[in-house]
């Protein structure tokens, strides 16, 4: 008897809590307007630009593919995730779908087809984009050549590959909503809001995911290491790592803009985001950008260690700082000065003392050029050396870079070298 | 000093001639340090900008003493830019270039391309054969003229009577170690090397054997490289290619 009221317990809970994720899932679905899709030229070229504001060619362009056309990759932890045909094929991409059903997909995340979307389509984001702009982008996105090309199957592990997990996951960690302005804030800073938590979405890099790769909120952006890629996407909040308040508008707008400002210059998967997005955006919205950046509460700044085992790595600094003379002098200088516009200093550099090295290990292995940009046509570049520098010297040689010059940050392991080396490439 | 010396003993003299050896070759060293570290003054110019390809690919693009990393200097200049393009789209895959030239703009690998065409550089002498007489000779067959039975197209045909290719857009094949070619060929044969469609290079590699394709290289490496890619081609090509306008050739069939 008490076994069957047990039984009937848990039974009715799981009721309960499969009417919750349902109804959680189900948030501010809306009637579908059937309103007619501008298609004039203005309402295309605004979504153009919408279009990149949001990177959408980023994920649904295959390296060397047809613009939109789908098929790219997103590595995550939990599998593989295809990016689908954006294009206005009818049998294979966007053809058939309505204004109302595009809505939806960056509203809701939910396919045509009422299919739950997966996160990496980074809707948890594009659900603070209004209605008018997703109309737009549509509008745009019907403009383009069709091309056929049948979406690549996901390839994502068991659970994570099951529309019940999914929900349970958007009943957690998503919940839709267009942005509305703070009017305790101007208009400029409510545009940079409402660029940098929607369409931006930088904080699906720039912030810690949890284990089931969410991240805490869209105002989150306390910097966090790209799952699968292993950049470090640092804090935009901490002054020792990416924060930009203090920083003159300028060269926040030249960083975004060109790639390089006199604050620095861009490296990696950032480089791809002002090659693709931020260098097409209007100075004003990258003001906005800015403004709101520089308005984020500071983080506290973490004591840091003091490195003292000083005279054990005595050893490997002087290896290290033969390494430097040898490979690195030539162009950042002998004491770190680097060249204004083409080789960074690295006396003094936030990205070289910040606490993850994950970035400076992926630069020294790989090599690396800022964007062309209409800014910077024509950057300099950093050779990679991966074949040329061992786990072992990588160590010394950056360990070297972050004690010299008046820089402190604690030395890089050998065994952090190796866990950055091969990952993170496309 | 010049009078110190003409009055020293002969053993002095002996010690300073020593002294001498030992700065110069003092001095060699810090040269040598010093070549590994990249201009020691900065320049604004193409070769600082592409110090991020020298790396690897050697001064000038002169090729790396490993045999990896091929002789990119004088190549002709649209032949480096297509290889730029399929680097940065994918169709050739090596994980280091294909993220190297990820965020660069077509115009910036077309000058690219055209920098490192430019360059003048002197050739290595040739590899001495590293194969067997007959499989010499099979190689210069294939290369000069190709294998009529199997519909194979000689060499030639395409990469210019002296093989130093022809401007703007076909490589020469001298000049390049056998082990690169082995393994460029043998890639373009599994599909793992590709360039823009119609793949000329891949239905050739496809109709060699993996025999045929140590053949060729054996003798392709053994020949001395000199001198620029041609202008011209006697006849059209054999094949449709990808990426080469054949009415850039100046085929005498050309029309």
């Amino acid at each position: 008897m008490t076994a069957r009221r047990v039984a009937l317990a848990v039974v009715l809970m799981a009721l309960v809590a499969a009417v919750l994720v349902y109804m959680l899932n189900m948030r501010d679905e809306q009637a579908p307007t059937r309103a007619p899709v501008a298609t004039s030229e203005d309402a295309i070229a605004r979504g153009l630009y919408l279009t990149r504001a949001g990177d959408c060619i980023g994920c649904h362009t295959a390296r060397g593919g047809a613009p939109y056309a789908g098929g790219r990759g997103v590595e995550t932890p939990f599998g593989t995730v295809y990016a689908s045909n954006l294009t206005p094929d009818a049998e294979t991409g966007l053809g058939r779908w309505s204004a109302d059903d595009f809505w939806r997909a960056l509203h809701n995340g939910r396919a045509r087809d009422g299919r739950l979307l997966y996160p990496a389509f980074p809707y948890p984001n594009y659900t603070r984009v209004t209605r008018a702009d997703a109309d737009a982008m549509y509008a745009y996105l019907r403009s383009l050549p069709a091309v056929r090309q049948p979406n690549h199957p996901h390839d994502l592990r068991f659970p994570f590959d099951l529309q019940a997990a999914l929900a349970v996951w958007r009943a957690l960690f998503f919940e839709p909503g267009v942005y509305r302005d703070d009017p305790s804030r101007d208009a400029r800073w409510n545009r940079g809001a409402y660029l940098v938590e929607g369409l931006g979405h930088c904080n699906a890099c720039h912030s810690r995911r949890n284990v089931l790769g969410a991240p805490s909120g869209p105002l989150d952006l306390a910097g966090g290491l790209i799952p699968v890629q292993n950049w470090y996407a640092p804090s935009l909040t901490a002054a020792d790592e990416a924060s930009v308040s203090g920083w003159d508008v300028r060269d926040v707008v030249a960083l975004l803009r060109d790639g390089i400002s006199a604050r620095g210059m861009v490296m990696g998967p950032m480089s791809e985001v002002v090659l693709n997005s931020t260098q097409h955006l209007t100075s004003d919205d990258l003001a906005a950008i800015a403004q709101f950046l520089q308005a984020l509460p500071p983080a506290p700044v973490a004591p840091r260690l003091a490195s003292d085992a000083k005279a054990a790595r005595r050893e490997a600094e002087a290896r290290g700082a033969r390494l430097y003379g040898e490979r690195c002098a030539g162009c950042h200088g002998e004491r770190g000065e680097g060249v204004p516009r083409a080789y960074p200093a690295l006396a003094g550099s936030r990205p070289v003392t910040m606490s993850s090295s994950a970035n400076l290990v992926h630069i020294v292995l790989e090599g690396g050029f800022p964007p062309s940009t209409a800014g910077n046509p024509r950057p300099f570049g950093m050779p990679p050396f991966a074949t040329f520098l061992s786990n072992d010297d990588v160590s010394d040689l950056l360990s070297h870079i972050r004690g010299a010059w008046g820089n402190r940050a604690a030395p890089v392991s050998p065994l952090d070298v190796a866990r950055y080396r091969d990952t993170g490439r496309p | 000093m010049s009078r110190a010396v003409s009055r020293a003993t002969p053993m002095r003299r002996r010690k300073s001639a020593l002294a001498a050896t030992v700065l110069a070759a003092a001095a060699l060293a810090c040269h040598a340090i010093g070549a590994q570290a990249a201009p020691a003054t900065f320049e604004d110019s193409m070769a600082q900008r592409v110090l991020a390809c020298t790396g690897c690919h050697g001064p000038q693009g002169r090729a790396a003493p490993d045999g990896y990393y091929p002789r990119i200097a004088g190549k002709p200049p649209v032949y480096l830019y297509n290889q730029l393009l399929n680097f940065r789209d994918g169709r050739r895959r090596y994980a280091l270039m294909n993220a190297l030239l990820a965020p660069l703009s077509d115009a910036y690998l077309r000058e690219i391309a055209a920098h490192f065409s430019s360059l003048d550089v002197a050739y290595p002498p040739p590899q001495p054969p590293q194969a067997g007489a007959d499989i010499v000779e099979r190689g210069r067959r294939l290369v000069h003229e190709g294998d009529p039975a199997r519909r194979v197209p000689a060499c030639v045909q395409c990469h210019g009577t002296a093989m130093m290719g022809v401007a703007p857009s076909i490589p020469g094949l001298l000049g390049l170690p056998r082990d690169y070619l082995n393994a460029q060929l043998g890639a373009w044969r599994q599909g793992a090397r590709r360039a823009q469609a119609p793949d000329c290079m891949a239905q050739v590699a496809q109709s060699l054997s993996p025999e045929d394709i140590g053949a060729v290289s054996a003798w392709l490496a053994s020949q001395p490289a000199q001198g620029k890619p041609a202008t011209g081609l006697p006849h059209a090509l054999p094949l449709a290619c990808g990426g080469v306008d054949a009415g850039a050739l100046g085929t005498k069939e050309g029309s």
